[in-house]
């Protein structure tokens, strides 16, 4: 009934009436139409001036164009490679990748990493326990005040005044701290721990099937089926139990120090080390205040309402307090989210081979600064969007929906 | 009586709380006590002069154990100027104290009128020619010899006074109704910066702007560093103000429509001044952002404050005093961003007690 008008002498009285277009100052539509070949003009001009100097330049310094340099072997030493690669030998296409790998590796994980210590902060600068809160005031004030890069600068300096890795600390088994970086016990992945993983994941789905199974009894006839333990049969009990019918493989790769370095196990670079630390450190900061924002968006009466049903401040925070700050916190989350994955590219200034270190040393190497540029452009431009795809697509899924 | 009422409401409400009170007394004490060990205690104030250069044979023994002050000592003129002319120091150091005190005039509000721009254009003039010297009996410095703290501040603030009248234009230009086609070109723009880190774009700077030039000119690093950095401020700044744009309510934009103002005077009269007020605290830590970003030119080789610090550490006989110089930057940046997000706390705090009123 709503989109059917009452009176319909009002459909036609809704719009002004459209004036006949007058060739003349006195329109707007001609001023605006005006104003937009001046402006769009003179941009193109601007554009079409640094092109034609550009063609120009580069005609002049004997520079190629086009990406056909991404086919040729790259001399680029590289310290850090998730895919095989030798120097000179591999091309500049694979370089990059294994820079946006990088990149991805360092900020993903980041990501995780800050918004679990960003939200314990966030949660700590609200705590009832006045020391707590201070402490965590503090931390925020103090850290983000300070430029990323002098952090970063900070945390590098650290991790290389660590000793030699003869001397290197040594806090537990397989554990070893030196200034060749981190050394961690390897897992030998062998073909069981596969199907171990593949247990763990079914059990992943069947523990998320059981929970919304539980959601709908819950709301057919108000008892909730316990979740809990069907959670621990799926998730431990399970790969478990076929890692047991399989014959328990487990060996564990021990570093040990043969010679001058370390030989075996998993191998966290001082680079990759200090640029993940003062990511997550930094970008914390940000996200403990977008929590403690969005905490305290949540009218106290939702606290109280909690309280007054015998609930403790905990289960309260969790599942009454969070859920609806969440919907204040994801924009401006997915902007800090973003913030990180471009200030990873900071890399550049400790030695941590990122995709803008290596389209860098690209476009030292071949001179074609704007094909570097361009590359550089297009892989942020994908994260940006893809990041934001994902965050508005979750936003949507909690947003309130209201009839 | 007062102070074990409070500590058992605040520090021991529960036995949970007890415990983190007692974790947290622990790693404070420790913490502060071998900090105050190593900053102080411990620490070498000043070193002997040997026959070439200073003798650091204290500070390496004393290194890990207590800090080594004697290189701030040493180096703090380096640090804060870099290669300006040791003679000619007193300039860049009077940019220094001009720059601050624009900094406060311009953040005390009865300062805030039209006459504040021109204070801000004479400013940059005067700072200009004590910088560059070669007027007035003063010896001509180039470019390439600035450094340190007031290259660090000239960046931030010329940025600042750049950016902002065209974040004003560009967000301007993004909410034009009749415009299409520039508002297509400001949302390209504003898109395509905040898209990419302030590095790409500092490269961009220094190795495509000498492209963009005729007859492959050569274009100084500052210049192309100081233009990168306005037109990614101005992209952030740009999305600041449109919010505040957008916060304001239809009937402004329509009322000053029902007075026949011209767009112009409309936007300069109503529109601006209502919707810059409510997002000073937001322009406030964009500021204060920018004001930290400004240390990314080190990695295309200018010599700002960080860089400056990092390269008096490199001096061979000051080698691995890297913490001491990065406590006193640290400092330096601290008391910068801090006061000014102390400044924006409590503009926040009157505009919202006057709003309310």
């Amino acid at each position: 009934m709503a989109d059917t008008v009452a009176d319909p002498r009002l459909t036609n009285a809704r719009h002004a009436p459209r004036r006949p277009l007058r060739l003349g100052w006195s329109d707007p539509r001609v001023r605006n139409l005006f104003w937009q070949v001046v402006i769009i003009g003179l941009v193109v001009a601007v554009l079409w001036f640094l092109i034609h100097n550009t063609n120009r330049n580069l005609a002049a310094r004997h520079i190629a164009t086009g990406f056909g340099f991404l086919f040729q072997p790259a001399s680029i030493p590289i310290g850090e490679t998730p895919i095989a690669y030798t120097a000179s030998v591999s091309t500049y296409g694979r370089a990059i990748l294994i820079g946006i790998l990088n990149t991805l590796k360092v900020s993903v994980i980041g990501i995780v990493l800050a918004t679990i210590l960003g939200t314990a902060v966030g949660i700590g600068r609200l705590s009832p326990n006045w020391l707590l809160a201070r402490i965590t005031a503090v931390y925020v004030e103090f850290v983000r005040d300070i430029p990323l890069l002098l952090q970063l600068f900070f945390w590098y300096g650290l991790l290389q005044a660590l000793p030699a890795p003869r001397q290197a600390f040594h806090p537990l088994t397989g554990v070893f701290l030196s200034n060749r970086g981190i050394k961690l016990p390897a897992l030998n992945w062998v073909g069981a721990h596969d199907l171990v993983l593949l247990a763990f994941v079914v059990g992943l789905l069947c523990t998320w099937a059981w929970s919304r199974f539980a959601d709908r009894r819950q709301a057919a006839t108000g008892q909730r089926p316990r979740t809990w333990p069907v959670a621990v049969l799926l998730l431990i009990v399970l790969p478990v139990g076929v890692w047991a019918a399989l014959g328990a493989p487990f060996h564990l790769d021990l570093p040990a120090l043969r010679g001058f370095n370390f030989q075996g196990g998993l191998t966290v670079t001082p680079e990759y080390a200090a640029l993940l630390i003062g990511l997550v450190v930094y970008t914390a900061t940000y996200i403990a205040e977008i929590v403690r924002s969005g905490i305290l968006a949540v009218p106290q009466g939702q606290w109280e309402a909690g309280g007054a049903l015998g609930l403790s401040r905990g289960v309260v925070l969790r599942r009454i307090v969070l859920p609806q700050a969440l919907r204040v916190i994801i924009p401006p989350l997915a902007s800090q989210y973003l913030n990180l994955i471009k200030n990873s590219s900071l890399a550049v200034a400790i030695g941590f081979q990122d995709i803008v270190s290596i389209a860098n040393t690209t476009l030292t190497q071949t001179g074609q600064a704007i094909e570097g540029i361009a590359i550089i452009m297009a892989v942020y431009l994908c994260f940006s969007l893809s990041i934001s795809a994902f965050m508005n697509w979750y936003n949507a899924r909690i947003a309130l929906r209201t009839r | 009586m007062q102070a074990v009422l409070w500590a058992r409401a605040n520090l021991f409400r529960s036995w949970w709380s007890t415990a983190v009170t007692l974790v947290l007394i622990y790693l404070i004490v420790r913490g502060a006590w071998s900090f105050i060990d190593w900053a102080f205690i411990n620490a070498v104030w000043s070193v002997p002069q040997g026959p070439n250069g200073p003798n650091t044979a204290v500070c390496h023994a004393a290194q890990g154990i207590g800090a080594c002050w004697a290189v701030v000592k040493e180096k703090y003129r380096f640090i804060l100027f870099a290669f300006y002319p040791y003679a000619e120091q007193w300039r860049p150091a009077t940019c220094i104290v001009l720059l601050i005190l624009l900094y406060i005039v311009s953040a005390r509000r009865q300062f805030w009128r039209k006459e504040l721009a021109l204070l801000w254009i004479m400013t940059l003039v005067v700072i200009g020619i004590l910088m560059w010297g070669g007027a007035f009996g003063l010896t001509y410095v180039p470019q390439y010899q600035w450094g340190g703290l007031p290259l660090t501040l000239i960046l931030a603030t010329i940025g600042l006074a750049a950016a902002f009248p065209l974040s004003i234009l560009v967000a301007l230009g993004r909410r034009s109704t009749g415009l299409p086609a520039v508002r297509l070109l400001c949302v390209v723009y504003v898109e395509l910066i905040r898209g990419v880190p302030l590095i790409s774009l500092l490269f961009m700077a220094t190795t495509m702007f000498p492209l963009f030039m005729p007859n492959g000119a050569d274009i100084d690093k500052v210049l192309s560093a100081q233009v990168a950095i306005i037109l990614f401020a101005a992209a952030y700044l740009a999305e600041v103000v449109r919010a505040g744009l957008q916060s304001l309510p239809r009937g402004q934009n329509e009322a000053a429509d029902a007075l026949g103002l011209s767009y112009w005077r409309k936007t300069g009269l109503i529109i601006l001044p209502q919707a810059l007020r409510l997002v000073i605290p937001p322009l406030v830590n964009t500021f204060i952002g920018f004001f930290k970003d400004t240390s990314l030119v080190l990695i295309v080789g200018i010599f700002d404050l960080l860089k400056a610090g990092t390269t008096a550490v490199a001096d061979p006989p000051w080698q691995g005093f890297g913490n001491e110089i990065y406590v006193l930057l640290a400092v330096i940046y601290f008391a910068f961003c801090y006061a000014m997000s102390r400044y924006s706390r409590g503009l926040e705090r009157d505009l919202d007690r006057a709003r309310r009123r």
